[in-house]
């Protein structure tokens, strides 16, 4: 079992490594040049041997590979270098921007997964077929939908139609309403889809058909024998739902113009500000190689059916 | 010399006549049976889908039979009318007839979802294929390869990308065709491994058939059909994304009409004009849906 578990973490960790290479790769070897871009601006009046200190301060001029390891030791060590355009360092920067995203991801979390849920019920418990259907076809509309869009049309309904949520100075909370709403139905999406079809498979295993035959009702059947096992597979799709989240945290924060890390991430690539978009990138990395790692490991805690399985093989 | 050949071409052939009986489903067979699947399952849904997807290709590649007005130059006088007889879905704030920047939008848009599907089919598919075939140590590097690319969240992935090619429809495009390389390498690996271990491909390999020779006649034709319902699935995704880096401003420049562009452009009016936003909206939304119900009659994907 401790072996299991040493040489997942040793896995996630040579991801994570390579996620980091990966990105840097991507980011350092582009052809512009941020540093130049900005302090080239005739009206700052630097001249060339300025300019070539700022370079030096920011390693830029050092060859690639000495680039590469000086980055990883910074990044080893939490220093995650400077932003270029707004001359603080980046690690201050995530972490200034990081609540807002945190509350509008989190809540939107909790809402997709109480429409998952309530979808995933509905279906199950509709008498009628047409309406199972309809309610089963409801997700794949949710993800053809583009988040931006849907924004823009929470906001034309509900501030400017209905006038329901002022669009100056709206209170806190208020603010995160419809910013809360938007991200929820692009992630809810999926979790109804993946809780959908696990209680069907559920349904068709032969212990369903023998509480069935005991005399349950469906109703029971589905609380005290479907539920438990429908919900733990979800588990799974925890890492992608994270990349969906970040996602659309990015678009949600630019339709309703909040300065969260998805207003973070826009700046940065509008203005090529490479060392924020590589640290938020290999932080995006971190957390997804974290969260499949978490749920790897949980997952035998869970299902002591998968423990049985892992103490036979060891 | 070409005696040589005649004598290899006529051993490939009876070499294929062979593979050809053990061997029922060969390349014709599975095609038809994914048109056999299609004509069978003819339900409303499916023919609404075909033909919007047909509407779209048609807007895309002869947009001048659908509309008179013209996409980028605007009418004076006209700005912000709303939907009439005249207009049908309104104009925009440089007087501009929005139906004409749909139909025209068409072209940038599906042009862009194709180039993004082939990148990751091309790269994706030969990537899954050759670690499916080769197994061993080239197997374990390129799926791990696929693993990173999967821990970096898509969007961000695409605009590391975007920023290194610099903005613009086509380099969207290849963006957003690179985050989905690990999905599509995945998917033919999985089909590749499966496939070769069915019994006709042990026959195959039993009668002596070379393994290039299996590859092409016996894995591909019937890994295809998962590839093929795979690939219509990420046309409706590609479309999506590609209309969502256009919306943040990485995609066309204006006044290249492309979807989400239009819908960007629109934000600016919605307490004046709802139809800037909505309309364009609404018509991403049947693309996708239509693409992915199409991909649904090929068989269920699961990658």
């Amino acid at each position: 079992m401790s072996r299991y578990v040493i040489g997942r973490i040793g896995q996630a960790a040579l991801v994570l490594w390579a996620a980091f290479t990966v990105s840097f790769i991507l980011l350092q070897a582009l052809p512009g040049d941020a540093i130049l871009i900005k302090f080239l601006n005739p009206e700052l009046g630097l001249g060339p041997e300025q300019i070539a200190d700022i370079r030096a301060s920011y390693a830029a001029d050092s060859p690639l590979w000495m680039q590469y390891l000086h980055t990883v030791a910074n990044f080893l060590t939490g220093r995650f270098g400077y932003s270029i355009h707004a001359g603080v360092p980046v690690g201050d920067l995530i972490l200034a921007n990081l609540p807002p995203t945190l509350w509008l991801a989190a809540l939107g979390f909790l809402l997709s997964v109480v429409v998952a849920v309530i979808l995933a019920a509905l279906s199950a418990l509709s008498p009628f077929s047409w309406l199972r259907s309809f309610i089963q076809s409801i997700p794949s509309l949710f993800i053809s939908t583009p988040v931006f869009w849907l924004g823009i049309l929470l906001i034309q309904v509900f501030s400017f139609q209905l006038k329901l949520i002022p669009v100056i100075n709206p209170g806190p909370w208020q603010a995160l309403i419809l910013p809360v709403l938007t991200l929820a139905v692009p992630i809810s999406a999926p979790l109804a889809q993946i809780l959908m079809r696990n209680i069907d498979h559920v349904l068709t295993e032969p212990f369903v058909a023998v509480a069935r035959a005991k005399g349950a009702s469906h109703r029971w059947v589905l609380w005290k024998h479907v539920a438990k096992n429908a919900v733990l597979p979800t588990l799974t799709i925890a890492g992608i739902l994270f990349g969906e989240l970040l996602a659309g945290a990015v678009v949600t924060e630019a339709v309703f113009g909040l300065n969260g890390l998805g207003g973070l991430t826009q700046r940065s690539v509008n203005d090529q500000d490479i060392a924020v978009l590589q640290a938020i990138v290999v932080f995006s990395a971190a957390a997804f190689v974290l969260i499949n790692l978490t749920v790897d490991l949980l997952y035998p805690v869970f299902d002591p059916r998968l423990r049985a399985r892992q103490g036979a093989l060891a | 010399m070409t005696g040589l050949n005649t004598i290899g071409r006529s051993l490939l052939r009876d070499d294929a006549d062979i593979l050809k009986s053990p061997s029922p489903p060969s390349r014709r067979i599975v095609f038809g049976a994914a048109w056999l699947k299609v004509v069978k399952g003819i339900r409303p849904g499916l023919v609404l889908a075909w033909f919007v997807m047909a509407i779209v290709v048609l807007w895309a590649l002869f947009p001048q039979w659908f509309t008179s007005y013209s996409a980028t130059v605007g009418v004076a006088r006209q700005q912000l009318r709303a939907p009439s007889a005249e207009h049908w879905l309104g104009t925009d704030a440089l007087g501009r007839d929005l139906l004409a920047r749909i139909i025209y939008g068409a072209g940038n848009s599906l042009s862009g979802a194709f180039v993004a599907v082939g990148v990751g089919l091309v790269v994706g598919t030969t990537l899954g294929i050759v670690a499916g075939s080769a197994r061993g140590r080239i197997d374990g590097a390129i799926m791990r390869g696929v693993d990173v690319l999967l821990s970096i969240p898509q969007l961000l992935l695409s605009l590391s990308i975007v920023i290194l090619l610099g903005f613009g429809i086509l380099n969207a495009a290849i963006a957003v065709g690179v985050t989905s390389i690990a999905s599509f390498a995945r998917l033919a690996r999985s089909e590749v491994v499966r496939v070769r271990a069915s019994d006709y491909v042990e026959a195959a390999f039993g009668s002596g058939g070379t393994f290039g020779r299996v590859l092409l006649r016996h894995i591909l034709p019937n890994s295809l059909t998962s590839v093929i319902a795979f690939a219509a699935l990420q046309l409706g995704w590609a479309i999506l994304t590609i209309s969502t880096l256009g919306f943040l401003g990485y995609g066309a420049p204006p006044p290249t009409p492309e979807w989400g562009l239009l819908i960007a452009e629109g934000r600016n009016y919605i307490a004046r004009a709802w139809w800037l936003t909505t309309v364009p909206g609404i018509v991403v939304i049947l693309v996708v849906l239509s693409a992915n119900r199409i991909s649904q009659s090929f068989g269920k994907v699961t990658a």
